[in-house]
């Protein structure tokens, strides 16, 4: 079957949007091929610095012809409804046919050809293509990402006649910018009439078609490089992306770094190389620190094997590091105080003050963790109040994914406490899913304290995230807290978020967080009593509480919705972490425990059945409930009580105190046994005992009897919220 | 044609000019000289900002000097200049081919174009004192950053039609770079071999980058300044109100803006500016450059 090929080829398209555009363009050749009826044995596309392509196997010729049947009007219908149908259909009335008395069209369709459909797709494409930022250019109207510059269309092995605001579709490309084959430089043309001809003209022509081929190419090159020289490769995989999209005919060259710059952090080292020049840093294997080389990826294969690549990059490396060296010897010089009276000046939310008030609010906010981790708390309120200097110092203005490592790398220039210093350094994690986790007490208490107030604020001025729209990270920062909070520290995580709310309430302008029937209680009346030594110790007005528990349960909720994205990803059924965050309790360890061993119960037999027999005693309340029946006091056996009946009261009875002692000491696969030792007894009371009776007192009893199995099963989740 | 000078490597600063001047000449761009008006940066030459409205074609070069007094570094840091020296190309409409007349350039000047390696890396250029964007390249020759290539989308808040192509070379930073030069004060200025006498960048500049740099950091009064700011501020819309034969008196209007933007890069070395001030200052300074940019087009479309 024929196949297509198109290729838009353009001036330089940014690296960091290739890949993207590789989606679009198979997505939206997909659904106007779909659209048109076709459907392609197989459809691929390639992105790189200079083209979009698109091969299509197995076309046909043209669409098939169709049939369509149209339903028009009754026999005997007004004439209007009769004219109306024959206009849409495009037919007289003596070609219609009566059918169980309807009128009925019968259309024939012939398929269009195949050519004609694909013009008019990449018109579509070309003209709706999703750029994140597109441009005109010269006299044209059309918008593309830079000046599109040919068309290339060929179907089976024809060119598509076509012509996009005075470009013409024809079977010509153009090879690498630079190389060619004999003298002088510069695209050499070439025909294509089908994929295997394309792919081979390009690389006769110097051009890696695949993006994943240039990848290899450049990662092969590396290694070769480092083997000859007894060197590492430091892998990138972010940047061999974006190198693979800045070349077509990528070559690495390696070149020398003066070795006098290796006395500068190796992080400094690496992003200078990384962000500014785009270089890959290799590594020593028998010291593992860095070697003074670097590995630029070039875009030509020079006659003199890259000699003046390499000693060009080399000087502006150089350059590079020197700005780097001169950051490091101006900052060592100003240091920690002069950067923190900087921070009176920096804005970091027009609503939520500066960068110093900030600090301020997380120095007494760590230093209220730091006794709940075992932090010391001067310790943690000094390093809480350098974390945020190092963003005055010059170098983290250049370099800004260096904040916090800076600040440790300064701090112990300074001759600071090595544990302030690491605080300091690790206040950030962890940023990314592979992101380590700090476990110092000390970096913990930070940590938290500055991730809590970052949520906190931006509630408070609602700005929460929406959909996909997250602008402060505020996702990330709940998935750090609880990923700290996971590796076994126990806090009540309301505590913090209510005093935090609390003093930036103080200090800004916030929103008034009104009070509903909240997702989550929260288990006490936070705040106040916890820190007694907290400006905010004292009486509070019961609307200020209102509002305190809803902002905390707020907040709460969003940590829940984290928390059940992170054990989603680990096969827990979400409903689990609602059953367990309904009971109000708020230390994320002991949730994830019970959730995990109600996840267990729930895959046994007993789990499922007691679940079920939950569910139906919680139906049979409600209805009674909302009638009116309110269950005051103790269930009481009456005289006359059936067996199943008497069963029930005594495994409830017998399973009171095992299950409050497993409870209590946090054991919840014991206590998930514990229930389900009423299995067997709810069962057959469900079964046997007919709850409705008509003599008040029989049944009130056995409403009662339901009651208390709600309630003991209530203290280990909210079964209510469990799916069935 | 211009005599085949262009296939002469150039031997100094000033050749590395006269080689551009003859190149772009040949492509049929008017050389112009420097606008007589302190300005950051040659876009904001009027042949640029002003030229790339309206509907006429332009293709023009110049040399622009370039003040940016924060920059200042008394002479001792061997890259960096409160006074230098900007090329710039400005087509419109851009030509299909202007990649490759770009390229054409760096060969002229003895950038061989297969044994260099020269990339495109995105780069979206916007100067928001003159409200004006466009999407583009940073252009590496080994690594480093030898032009600006954009095509400008709008300026002075309004769509340029036809698009205009502008090509900015940092001349010294290229000249180190072709003549394997570390320090900018040791690049000839003339010929190492002229007959009357050889002399380097440091020998023509040094001394200005030490008084100017005193006189941006230390100098000005900040009051005059200021003054002088709000007066140029006061006379825009004054001048825009006045026209000869009809048309109101744009040219002289923009020359006040500049002067009003090059005052507010002078109190910002002075750090007279605080930073939740400076928005609010290149502000006042955009809006003024709207108004003039819609005046100009005005008559642009007009005649």
């Amino acid at each position: 079957m024929p196949q297509l090929l198109l290729e838009l080829f353009s001036e330089e398209i940014p690296a960091r949007m290739q890949a993207g555009a590789a989606r679009d363009l198979e997505r939206m050749a997909r659904e106007h091929l779909a659209a048109a009826g076709f459907l392609p044995e197989a459809l691929k596309t390639f992105a790189g610095p200079r083209r979009l392509t698109l091969v299509v196997e197995g076309l046909p010729i043209a669409q098939a012809d169709r049939k369509e049947e149209l339903k028009g009007p009754r026999v005997g219908a007004p004439p209007q409804a009769m004219e109306g149908f024959l206009r849409k259909a495009g037919l007289t009335q003596d070609q219609l046919v009566e059918r169980d008395g309807v009128w009925m069209a019968f259309i024939e369709k012939t398929g269009r050809p195949t050519t004609e459909i694909v013009a008019e797709m990449v018109e579509a494409i070309i003209r709706g293509f999703p750029w994140p930022k597109s441009m005109t250019w010269g006299t044209s109207k059309l918008r593309w990402v830079r000046p599109l510059k040919r068309i290339l269309c060929v179907f089976d092995r024809e060119v598509v006649p076509f012509a996009i605001e005075g470009i013409e579709a024809g079977d010509i490309t153009e090879g690498h910018r630079f190389m060619r084959v004999g003298f002088g430089w510069g695209g050499q043309p070439f025909k294509a009439r089908d994929f295997d001809e394309y792919a081979k003209g390009l690389l006769e022509h110097f051009v890696v078609l695949d993006v994943e081929e240039r990848k290899a190419r450049i990662l092969e090159g590396c290694k070769t490089l480092c083997f000859a020289r007894n060197l590492e490769l430091v892998e990138d995989l972010g940047l061999l992306e974006e190198v693979a999209g800045l070349a077509e005919w990528p070559t690495p060259v390696l070149g020398d770094m003066d070795p006098a710059f290796l006395d500068l952090p190796g992080e400094v080292i690496r992003t200078s190389m990384r962000t500014h020049q785009k270089y890959f840093a290799v590594r020593d294997p028998a010291t593992g620190g860095l070697a003074p080389h670097f590995i630029t990826i070039a875009n030509v294969q020079s006659a003199d094997g890259g000699a003046v690549i390499a000693a060009g990059n080399a000087k502006v490396l150089s350059s590079r590091l020197s700005d780097a060296r001169f950051f490091w010897d101006e900052d060592v010089k100003v240091g920690f105080e002069p950067w923190l009276e900087k921070l009176n000046g920096v804005t970091f939310h027009a609503k939520l003050g500066t960068m110093a008030q900030r600090v301020e609010r997380i120095v007494a906010l760590a230093g209220e963790i730091a006794p709940l981790v075992g932090a010391d708390v001067a310790k943690a309120k000094e390093a809480a109040r350098l974390a945020k200097a190092d963003l005055a110092s010059q170098m983290v203005g250049e370099f800004p994914e260096l904040q916090g490592l800076m600040g440790g790398y300064y701090a112990r220039a300074a001759g600071l406490d090595p544990e302030i210093a690491d605080a300091i350094r690790d206040h950030y994690k962890p940023q990314g899913p592979s992101d380590a986790v700090p476990t110092a007490p000390l970096s913990v208490a930070v940590a938290l304290a500055d991730k809590l107030d970052t949520l906190v604020g931006f509630f408070a001025i609602d700005e929460k995230p929406t959909g996909s729209k997250d602008p402060y990270a505020l996702r990330r920062a709940a998935l750090g807290v609880i990923r700290i909070l996971l590796t076994g520290v126990r806090i009540p995580l309301s505590d913090p978020l209510a005093i935090a709310w609390l003093r930036t309430q103080a200090a800004h302008e916030v929103r008034q967080p009104v009070p509903t029937a909240p997702g989550i209680i929260t288990k006490r009346t936070i705040g106040i009593s916890v820190y007694p030594d907290s400006e905010f110790s004292g009486e509070v007005d019961p609307v200020a509480q209102a509002q305190l528990d809803q902002a905390v349960a707020e907040l709460l909720t969003f940590f829940a919705d984290r928390l059940k994205v992170t054990l989603k990803d680990q096969g827990k059924r979400h409903d689990l972490v609602d059953a367990v965050f309904a009971l109000g309790d708020d230390d994320l360890v002991r949730i994830v425990a019970r959730v995990e061993a109600l996840d267990g119960f729930l895959k046994t037999d007993d789990g499922k059945n007691l679940l079920a027999g939950y569910k139906r005693a919680s139906n049979i309340l409600k209805a009674e409930e909302k009638k009116g029946w309110k269950g005051e006091g103790e269930a009481e056996l009456l005289p006359n009580a059936s067996e199943p009946e008497v069963a029930l009261h005594d495994a409830l009875r017998l399973v009171r105190q095992p299950l409050a002692d497993a409870l209590k000491a946090e054991d919840f696969t014991a206590a998930m046994q514990e229930l389900a030792g009423l299995r067997g007894p709810v069962d057959a009371f469900l079964d046997g005992v007919f709850v409705n009776s008509d003599v008040a007192a029989e049944r009130d009893s056995r409403l009662k009897t339901l009651a208390a199995v709600r309630d003991a099963m209530g203290q280990v989740a909210d079964f209510s919220l469990i799916g069935g | 044609m211009p005599a085949a000078k262009t296939q002469e490597k150039p031997r100094s600063f000033q050749d590395l000019i006269l080689t551009l001047h003859d190149y772009w000449s040949a492509q049929g761009c008017v050389i112009l000289q420097p606008h007589d008006v302190e300005v950051g940066a040659g876009t904001l030459h009027p042949a640029t900002v002003l030229r790339a409205l309206g509907p006429k074609p332009w293709n023009a070069a110049y040399v622009q000097p370039s003040r940016r007094p924060g920059d200042g570094r008394y002479g001792e840091n061997p890259n960096r200049l409160q006074h230098y020296y900007q090329y710039q190309v400005i087509l419109k409409p851009n030509p299909p081919n202007m990649q490759d007349l770009y390229l054409g350039s760096l060969e002229a000047i003895g950038l061989d174009l297969r044994t260099h390696d020269i990339r495109f890396v995105e780069d979206d250029w916007e100067n928001p004192t003159v409200g004006a964007w466009g999407l583009g390249w940073e252009v590496w020759c080994d690594g480093m950053e030898v032009s600006q290539y954009t095509y400008f989308q709008q300026v002075g808040g309004l769509d340029v039609s036809p698009v205009a192509g502008e090509l900015t070379y940092g001349l010294e930073r290229l000249a180190m770079y072709v003549f394997g030069v570390d320090n900018v004060y040791d690049l000839p200025f003339n010929d190492p071999d002229a007959p009357l006498g050889h002399l380097t960048y440091g020998d023509v500049f040094l001394e200005n980058e030490r008084q100017q740099s005193e006189a941006n950091f230390h100098g000005y009064d900040v009051a005059v300044l200021k003054r002088q700011f709000e007066d140029m501020e006061e006379q825009v819309p004054l001048m825009l109100a006045r026209s000869y034969q009809g048309k109101s008196l744009v040219l002289p209007a923009y020359d006040m803006v500049l002067k009003a933007s090059h005052l507010f890069n002078l109190m910002n070395a002075r750090g007279a500016i605080a930073v939740a001030e400076r928005a609010s200052y290149i502000g006042r300074i955009r809006d003024l450059c709207k108004l003039c940019a819609s005046a100009w087009v005005e008559q642009q479309e007009a005649a």
